[in-house]
């Protein structure tokens, strides 16, 4: 609690601790892509100027990053300037009283775990925990609440911009990965969602490593 | 332009020959993530072997099979492995392969840029990891080191 590093993750969490600079904060996570102050300025209720002095806030407290782009997607003379956008930072913040290494010790369990080769145990125990969940008509819901962070690509396909494990799943990924899709499709499972949703394997850069799919409408069968 | 590529050597031991029933979602895979790693960004180089599919065989054991390839950098690799169609093939490992145990399945290390590695050299690498843990000669994704720097003229 009391290293150099501690404490910058101690400033950078303390910038949330007013509560219109932890709405814009959530405001930024909750967007399906970068978003620039207008969009949180509409989204909390607040004037542009008051959104962009909270967004930049955050920018400097590491929470937040910055990227420009044109959002009217015309190019050349005229298109106008880029607009600041803003996502949320890669960098992971913690803080810990007493100290505590959690992440130290998932990193020995998952080595072990690839070492003996129980990738299998992982999986059936991780579906049986999602499967725990309550019912849930809503698999967007379901998986907020989970911390995935989904959204809707088309009508039938949900992303997750949000990996839960994600230094873990970046450090092993084949154990962490497959654990995480057995533990989704046991939520979906126990939510109720399985008939309607298929959790895959579906890596790509930036986002979680599972996506899901609608399953097509099956002709009802009648029983023989 | 970096002057050195990134090359990587990966090991499993089958539970059957390729040609087993168990093992058809594992050989079909092949030519698909062989095409996949072909057109991925940053890739450079592939030992083939002698079947074309890029398994190469253990002259002293028939179910231990190696890959052997080169990347423009870590990052070009990290993408094809973990960030693709190819990281279902990963999470299914234990279908098809037997597990390593303590002993590296992968590893990776620089070489000049145009140069080509051998199985030998691989093996040999494995084998460093194995015996010192990670080193700028022999490393894993879990701890990378950087690329060597050309010595200014």
């Amino acid at each position: 609690m009391t290293s150099p590093d501690d404490l910058r993750d101690l400033d950078a969490l303390a910038s949330l601790t007013d509560p219109v600079r932890r709405r814009a904060y959530q405001a930024i996570a909750d967007a399906a892509g970068p978003a620039g102050r207008d969009d949180v300025a509409e989204a909390l209720g607040i004037g542009r100027t008051l959104a962009a002095f909270h967004l930049d806030k955050l920018v400097a407290a590491g929470l937040l990053a910055v990227s420009y782009a044109r959002r009217s997607g015309k190019t050349g003379p005229g298109a106008g300037r880029p607009a600041k956008l803003y996502q949320v930072a890669a960098a992971e913040h913690a803080v810990s009283v007493p100290p505590r290494a959690y992440r130290g010790a998932a990193e020995l369990l998952a080595e072990a775990l690839e070492e003996a080769g129980a990738e299998e145990t992982l999986n059936r125990v991780a579906q049986r925990h999602g499967r725990r969940t309550p019912a849930c008509a809503d698999a967007t819901a379901l998986l907020t609440g989970q911390g995935y962070g989904p959204v809707a690509a088309g009508p039938d396909r949900i992303e997750l911009r949000n990996c839960p494990f994600h230094r873990l799943a970046e450090q092993f990924p084949p154990v962490i990965c497959g654990m995480n899709l057995a533990m989704i499709s046991g939520l979906l499972d126990g939510a109720g969602l399985d008939g309607e949703w298929t959790a895959r394997m579906d890596a790509a850069p930036g986002r979680c490593c599972v996506t899901l799919s609608k399953n097509l409408r099956e002709s009802p069968q009648e029983a023989v | 332009m970096t002057d050195f590529h990134l090359a990587q050597m990966n090991t499993a031991r089958l539970r059957a020959p390729l040609e087993d029933p168990s093992m058809i979602e594992f050989a079909e895979g092949l030519s698909l993530m062989n095409d996949l790693a072909d057109r991925s960004p940053g890739f450079v180089w592939r030992l083939a072997g002698e079947n074309g599919d890029g398994t190469i065989v253990a002259p002293t054991d028939p179910s231990r099979i190696y890959t052997l390839s080169v990347w423009e950098s870590p990052e070009d690799l990290r993408a094809y492995v973990y960030q693709s169609g190819h990281l279902d093939y990963l999470r299914r490992r234990r279908d098809w392969f037997v597990p390593n145990g303590p002993r590296a399945a992968l590893v990776l290390w620089w070489l000049p840029a145009g140069k080509v590695p051998t199985l030998r050299q691989g093996i040999s690498r494995l084998g460093r990891l194995d015996g010192n843990g990670p080193t700028p000669d022999a490393f894993t994704f879990r701890q990378l080191f950087p690329a060597p720097e050309l010595s200014q003229l």
